[in-house]
């Protein structure tokens, strides 16, 4: 994959983009925005750029600045962009258009919104080629079949005709490619184009645009949030914090030698499954950016600050040739850089179970009498049989990718939603709302339920719509205490005050409503919330993926602390391994609605691996700069929950099937060779299974 | 068989069963209003007897089920006996009115769309700047004025005391002259399509902002693409859903906003022979032409699920 990086010395003559001292405003009601204050880079030909950076950085503004596309209250206010030699901001419409797709190319972050719904994604990449290229209509034609080849599609023709809805995240994020390379552009800026999209499917884009870049000689502008992508793709790399660029340089350069205290704590805020380490969260928010700062910006959440680096302006500084770092604490951030600290080993929980769960099922698609009438489709296996339990005071990971059915389980668990088979008990009692036939039979199992709710609570993903936007914080805070205890007005509100200073928020808050609060902090809430009634088991549903990466390992580490202070049990739900990792003591991994392997942390990041396991396991972009690409490719996509595949269900898409007996046979769950607490569900034997990650097993088609 | 086509089967079937409820609803209705149907055929002077006489014929001793299957019976087979009020059989007087109707609604609709549509693109484009604030007026005035003053209005205007331009009243068809026809069918049209634009130009304004604004259109505008090939191709397409969905229901509000427009302009369409009907108590007669705008109701509201599907192709028809 390296192959393409180069040294930015051998073509330092004539950059592609030339960023040179760039501010951006944006008129708001509150006064002027500063996004982006005096930022400069090159990007040189054939160079991949990667500018990295939070929400609130600046990265996709200045993305939009350089299509000379921002938002109608944004503008430039200082500095040049130069596209080979011309400035951009003195083009005239005309030529802007006639540069924007074609030598200028974009792929836009969410290809899902990005792509037209209503027009088939053909002519969606024929109409740029049309716009642009002189070309007769049959050559507009065969170039965008033509384009499809390039990205990988192995169909072109059935999918030029299809439309958006019809294709799935990689497929849609590979048209966005399409598009954008389609007039052969000499600079293509990527708005992180792998986010949103499931960590084997992500992995097959990057592989492709490797072989795009050496296909096309195009130069790169890479935006993202993803060190980890950076890490891999990118030759140079910027790192953006409010608007200023703190340090930018040779990729390895920066990420081995990381010499700015924001960078050295963005990377040991990453959850890592290569690192077994405590990730360390950067204190703080990003500040507010209607005042122009003076002095550093990042001084105010820095360990290393003094004085001085509140006051004047602050250069970038020299660390080697081409690393530069914008600290006037050079010297200390370098002696004693911020690392991640080594993790306590594992406990073991063993006490009693506090949930048990047998053979469950939820089952979609109870179809209407007229639907029965004309013949209905088989239901949406999306849960198909789970069994697991959760001990006492210990966390189980569910990890899995979209469609794998793990929110549903949540939300069959919670009893959102009715389980149409299987057995939910919890500390030994059944909880069972279908078998209650008498009346005194549905009160009984009520007053259970209402137990239940008051000892099981749930963090959702999305704090955004989880808290109801009209009820101040107080409010939120109080309904629970309300709904499941005793206590009275006083007791009621020392309880609140008390748990709003545990998440770490001040009992200022409580007055405020979450459209005052950052994403983070409303995430703090919801916990809060969770956590007001105590209860004894707390079912986290991707809960730190909608946040940044400083934020996000806050949340992990007051998860944690919560944890040992009241003794709860979770349920943490994540495709993120990296975040499994940092918490779970038990993790299972989900395909299509069952469990193909289940263990103890350390048995599921070890082999023997099941096979989709390892695909997972691979496929995490790391900020480690090891060379070798250890990426197992999965062909194709989930396939649909409504038709799995007969036998194994992953085996339409394992690389190491062994023949007839994964498409006949439904493997169990069998103890694994390793230890008896581990299980997979594979007809491989031991030895298969236990080949290590960086070693090359059968290589798949692509 | 596609899903497409059996989502238009179900279609027809769900059709089917509202026209069947409708029809009880209508038949219950007119049985419970009060008033003998014998005894207003025959007038107040008539005797007992004869009264009585009458009824056993028209089979309203019959159990109300029977009733109701004849009546049924009528329908299904275009027979549904003769108008009290006038004699004739109701199907002679109601399909002609009903065609003149149709007209009517027909050229509204054409007038409500197509300007409607294109009122809501020029605000959406020029949102909120002072073509927008001016169309957004005029279109709130049009709603909040009743039919019958908007009629009136025009009346005054253009139909005789200031500029006697169109004709106030009456009905001519268009294979008699075509000038009069539409001369004759403007201001009736006009006055109902006032009313009805509103909805189209609010709705295609705000899902044209929405387009605008969206990721789809902003792509399209990096790729390099004109303004008007952004807003005609890319964003115009994705707004027309949601208006049809509206135009649909509008049309149901078209065929009440007939029964007021017909009296005002004195044209001969199915909402003034209703008014007609109950006026003379014409039990027959108000059932069958209350069915019928029952019936275009709803197989306009078929028509444009349809239309949906043919235009957005998102629709799971499973």
């Amino acid at each position: 994959m390296s192959s393409t990086k180069t040294s930015p010395e051998q073509h330092q003559s004539n950059p592609v983009l030339s960023v040179a001292s760039v501010s951006v405003e944006y008129a708001t009601k509150e006064g002027s925005v500063k996004a982006l204050r005096h930022v400069s880079f090159d990007i040189q030909p054939g160079e991949v750029f990667g500018l990295a950076g939070e929400s609130g950085s600046g990265k996709s503004t200045l993305a939009r600045a350089i299509l000379r596309a921002l938002d109608d209250n944004g503008s430039q206010t200082s500095g040049s962009i130069q596209y080979k030699g011309e400035d951009l901001q003195n083009l005239s419409p005309n030529a802007l258009r006639s540069l924007r797709g074609s030598d200028i190319a974009f792929v836009p972050q969410e290809p899902a919104k990005a792509l037209n719904p209503s027009i088939e994604v053909g002519e969606q990449i024929a109409e740029t080629i049309r716009e642009h290229q002189n070309l007769s209509e049959s050559e507009v034609q065969s170039q965008t079949i033509e384009m499809l080849r390039q990205v990988n599609i192995s169909d072109p023709d059935y999918c030029a005709e299809s439309y958006p809805h019809e294709l799935s995240g990689g497929m849609k994020q590979r048209v966005a490619f399409a598009i954008g390379l389609s007039c052969n552009p000499d600079l293509l800026i990527l708005d992180e184009p792998t986010t949103g999209l499931d960590v084997t499917t992500e992995g097959k884009v990057l592989q492709m645009i490797d072989d795009l870049i050496e296909e096309f000689e195009t130069s790169i502008l890479f935006v993202t949030h993803n060190l980890g992508v950076l890490a891999e793709k990118a030759d140079r790399v910027g790192i953006l914090y409010a608007g200023e660029i703190m340090e930018i340089g040779a990729t390895k350069d920066v990420f081995t030698n990381p010499s700015n205290p924001y960078t050295q704590g963005l990377l040991a805020a990453v959850p890592d499954i290569d690192r077994d380490v405590e990730i360390e969260a950067i204190p703080g928010e990003v500040p507010d950016l209607s005042a122009a700062p003076t002095g550093c910006v990042f001084a105010d959440r820095c360990e290393f600050a003094t004085e001085e680096c509140h006051e004047g302006s602050i250069d970038l500084e020299t660390v080697t040739p081409g690393h530069e770092t914008r600290c006037r604490r050079l010297e200390t951030v370098q002696s004693d850089p911020i690392q991640a600290e080594l993790r306590d080993a594992r406990t073991n929980y063993s006490g009693s179970k506090i949930l048990e769960v047998t053979n469950l099922k939820k089952y979609y698609g109870q179809s209407s009498f007229v639907d029965r009438l004309f013949g209905s489709e088989s239901p949406v296996k999306a849960v198909d049989g789970v069994s697991f339990d959760i001990h006492e005071s210990e966390t189980l990971g569910i990890v899995g990718e979209s469609g794998c059915g793990k929110s549903t389980l949540a939300r069959t668990l919670l009893q959102l939603l009715e389980p149409t088979a299987g057995e939910i008990r919890f500390r030994g009692e059944s909880i069972d709302m279908i078998g209650s036939r008498t009346l005194p039979q549905l009160a009984a199992s009520q007053s259970k339920m209402a137990d239940f709710r008051k000892e099981v609570q749930v963090v959702f993903q999305d704090p955004e719509s989880s808290l109801n936007p009209s009820n101040t914080v107080y409010e939120t805070l109080e309904r629970p205490l309300e709904l499941f205890t005793d206590l009275t007005q006083e007791e009621r509100e020392n309880r609140i005050e008390e748990i709003i200073q545990q998440v770490d928020l001040g009992i200022t808050y409580l007055d405020r409503h979450p459209h005052e609060l950052s994403g983070g902090e409303k995430q703090r809430v919801a916990i809060a919330r969770a956590f007001a009634g105590n209860p004894s088991l707390v079912i986290l549903d991707e809960p730190v993926s909608a946040l940044d990466v400083s934020v996000q390992a806050s949340i992990i580490n007051l998860l944690r602390e919560l944890r040992e202070e009241y003794g709860t049990s979770y349920l943490l739900i994540s495709h993120n391994l990296g975040v499994i990792n940092e918490i779970c003591e038990r993790v299972a991994v989900m395909y299509l609605g069952e469990f193909v392997e289940m263990g103890t942390t350390e048995e599921i990041f070890q082999p023997p691996y099941h096979p989709y396991t390892r695909a997972l396991l691979t496929n995490i972009p790391t900020t480690e700069m090891d060379t070798a690409d250890r990426r197992v490719y999965l062909e194709g996509d989930v396939p649909s929950a409504r038709d799995p595949p007969v036998g194994c269900s992953f085996h339409s898409r394992c690389p190491q099937k062994i023949g007839d007996i994964c498409e006949c046979e439904r493997p169990e769950l069998e103890q694994a060779a390793d230890s008896d607490t581990h299980t997979v569900a594979c007809h491989l034997d031991e030895k298969e299974m236990m080949v290590p990650l960086a070693e090359d097993i059968e290589e798949s088609d692509r | 068989m596609s899903n497409t086509k059996q989502y238009i089967v179900k279609r027809f079937v769900y059709l089917l069963a509202t026209m069947f409820a409708v029809s009880v609803v209508i038949f219950g209705l007119a049985n419970a209003l009060p008033g003998n149907v014998a005894r207003t055929i025959l007038g107040s002077y008539a005797t007992e007897d004869k009264v009585n006489a009458l009824e056993a014929q028209l089979g309203l001793n019959d159990p109300l089920y029977v009733q109701y299957l004849d009546w049924l019976h009528g329908v299904l087979t275009l027979n549904l006996g003769n108008s009290i009020k006038y004699g004739q059989p109701i199907t002679e007087l109601v399909i002609p009115k009903l065609l003149n109707s149709l007209q009517l609604a027909g050229v509204t609709m054409v007038i409500v769309v197509t300007i409607g549509i294109a009122l809501g693109v020029v605000s959406a484009v020029k949102h909120n700047g002072r073509v927008d604030s001016v169309i957004s007026t005029f279109v709130y005035a049009g709603v909040s004025i009743p039919e019958f003053v908007t009629g009136l209005l025009l009346i005054l205007l253009l139909g005789g005391p200031v500029f006697s331009v169109f004709p106030a009243s009456g009905y001519v068809s268009p294979f008699e002259s075509v000038v009069g026809w539409g001369t004759h069918m403007f201001l009736p049209a006009l006055t109902l399509s006032i009313v009805l634009m509103t909805h189209v130009v609010r709705q295609t304004r705000s899902e044209m902002v929405e387009a605008l604004n969206s990721e789809y259109a902003d792509a399209a505008r990096l790729k390099g693409l004109s303004r008007q090939k952004v807003i005609i191709k890319h964003a115009l397409r994705n707004s027309l859903l949601p208006t049809i969905t509206v135009i649909a229901l509008n049309f149901g509000y078209l065929m009440g906003g007939l029964v007021v427009v017909e009296e005002l302009f004195a044209y001969p369409g199915i909402g003034r022979l209703v008014v007609g009907a109950i006026r003379n108590r014409d039990l027959p007669l108000i059932q069958a032409a209350v069915l019928v705008i029952a019936f275009t109701y709803t197989f306009g509201n078929f028509l444009a699920d349809i239309l949906y599907t043919r235009l957005n192709p998102q629709i799971d028809y499973s």
